[in-house]
């Protein structure tokens, strides 16, 4: 399963590169996340507009009404197509492996 | 000679032991990820720099760059919002000029701006708003900038006014917006369109921009033509700029509100945008006054009894700059900094200021001031995007 959701990602960041016109991807399919219940839905769910880096980058900061309030605002602003339930597990798996 | 020797120095380690095998990649205030995750890379055309974001790109230029007067196209900042990027065919873009606020509409290619309009050049400095974002305490989310979102160059254009009178500015004009060709990749994600007031567009100074430090505007700064808002906050200076509408309304939207917004009534700001104001909130608009020591790298050993030089740039929202004042001992005394060339009141200012340290830890500050005699805060204004972090830069130097 681990495979397969990394699987998925790169071949997300392939067909993000081909239709952004060769905008650069450069090392970003080297960005590991730390495992947890909840990683696979962040490398395929929040991959489709950004790159992983963003989330070590804003850690560890971040309480979980933090992560929840980032979270929110990609899907309510950024229209990230998020299911509510999805939306929980990303935000336990964000507070618990990135948060304070 | 001197410097290059600091330089040597300079490169001999740190003083805690030479232990940290990282490059410099900001500051350690900086969010303890933000350090892990920050790595040098390399965007085609660029050289390395400090890469915050893969995608969209978000690449900081390093402090010791920002001391040149201008800096290298190479080495400027690249900061987007959105993902898709689209590299522009010159010969077949065209910029589209109207909006309910124009008398016509117009249709320009490159060739045209360049043969028909009178082309000018101006020094200013390009800074995000965000710059400095990682160091606000409490640390709030976003890219975590440090002191490098920022950069100063030659913009080479045509006057945005000259082009707006050609299509015709009615008297109902309240706001100038600005589209680029980027766009995020998600149909739902909202276009990073934003406006400026109609005085500010009609400001002899805002310029619609073709080259920069003497080449056609690279493709990671808005080729083929951005938007130069000189003084303002590079939110406004648009990128890839596809098309221009003269509005009769104030422009709504994500990225003018709730984004890009500083509390009303916090920071000393003359140029205001009425048309945007709430009661609680105001957009950013013109840079604080700030400086930047760029050659002394916090906690490195330079050497005791002989000269060594604290050099570094100052700048503010086009007032100009009036001082700077150098502390070598944590802010007790200060003496006045020697000023570099003007290239301007929007530019950057150079500055330098040698002292003789004794043997022993020194704590080295700057802090500019303007001509209006607004200076630099010792503390933070704190506000949740962290924005006009303004406060004196300091760095913890050991000399042996």
């Amino acid at each position: 399963m681990h495979v397969m959701s990394r699987v998925a990602a790169q071949t997300a960041f392939l067909l993000i590169g081909l239709f952004a016109g060769g905008a650069a991807t450069g090392g970003e399919d080297a960005i590991t996340l730390k495992d947890g219940d909840g990683r696979a839905l962040v490398e395929t769910n929040c991959v489709m507009c950004h790159s992983l880096d963003y989330i070590e980058m804003n850690s560890p900061f971040l309480d979980r009404k933090g992560w929840d309030a980032s979270v929110n605002k990609m899907i309510k602003v950024m229209g990230a197509p998020v299911s509510p339930e999805e939306a929980q597990t990303i935000v336990d798996y964000l507070s618990s492996r990135y948060g304070k | 000679m001197l410097s290059r020797r600091r330089l040597l120095l300079a490169t001999a380690g740190l003083w805690a032991g030479g232990a940290r095998a990282r490059p410099d990649v900001g500051p350690a205030a900086l969010p303890e990820g933000t350090l892990s995750s920050s790595t040098y890379d390399t965007l085609p055309g660029k050289l390395p720099l400090i890469k915050k974001s893969f995608r969209p790109p978000n690449f900081e230029t390093p402090a010791r760059v920002l001391g040149e007067a201008f800096t290298p196209n190479e080495a400027f900042f690249v900061r987007y919002h959105l993902s898709s990027i689209p590299e522009v065919d010159p010969a077949a873009w065209r910029l589209a000029v109207g909006g309910e606020a124009a008398a016509g509409t117009l249709s320009l290619s490159l060739d045209v701006l360049r043969r028909e309009f009178t082309p000018v050049e101006i020094a200013a400095v390009c800074q995000c708003s965000g710059n400095r974002r990682g160091l606000s305490n409490p640390h709030v989310p976003g890219v975590q900038w440090g002191h490098g979102a920022m950069g100063n160059a030659r913009w080479r254009g045509v006057r945005l006014k000259e082009v707006l009178e050609r299509a015709g500015v009615k008297s109902g004009a309240v706001e100038v917006a600005f589209d680029g060709t980027d766009s995020g990749v998600v149909d739902k994600t909202p276009d990073f369109v934003k406006s400026i007031p109609a005085w500010k567009a009609l400001d002899e100074n805002t310029l619609l921009a073709y080259e920069m430090n003497g080449e056609p505007l690279p493709h990671w700064h808005g080729a083929p033509l951005r938007l130069v808002v000189p003084g303002w906050t590079a939110t406004y200076w648009i990128k890839h700029l596809a098309r221009i509408e003269v509005l009769a309304q104030p422009l709504t939207g994500f990225w003018m509100n709730p984004a890009y917004r500083i509390p009303k009534g916090r920071f000393p700001i003359v140029d205001r945008f009425v048309s945007q104001e709430n009661e609680t909130t105001t957009p950013i608009t013109e840079m604080v006054v700030n400086s930047l020591i760029t050659n002394l790298r916090d906690r490195m050993l330079y050497r005791s009894r002989t000269p060594l030089f604290v050099r570094g740039i100052a700048w503010d929202g086009g007032y100009g700059i009036a001082r700077v004042d150098v502390s070598t001992d944590g802010g007790r005394t200060w003496g006045t900094a020697e000023l570099g060339e003007d290239f301007g009141r929007f530019s950057t200012r150079q500055w330098s200021f040698a002292f003789v340290p004794e043997p022993g830890d020194h704590v080295v500050m700057a802090r500019a001031t303007n001509r209006l005699g607004a200076s630099q805060s010792f503390e933070l204004v704190f506000n949740p995007a962290g924005y006009h972090n303004n406060v004196v830069h300091s760095v913890n130097i050991r000399c042996t």
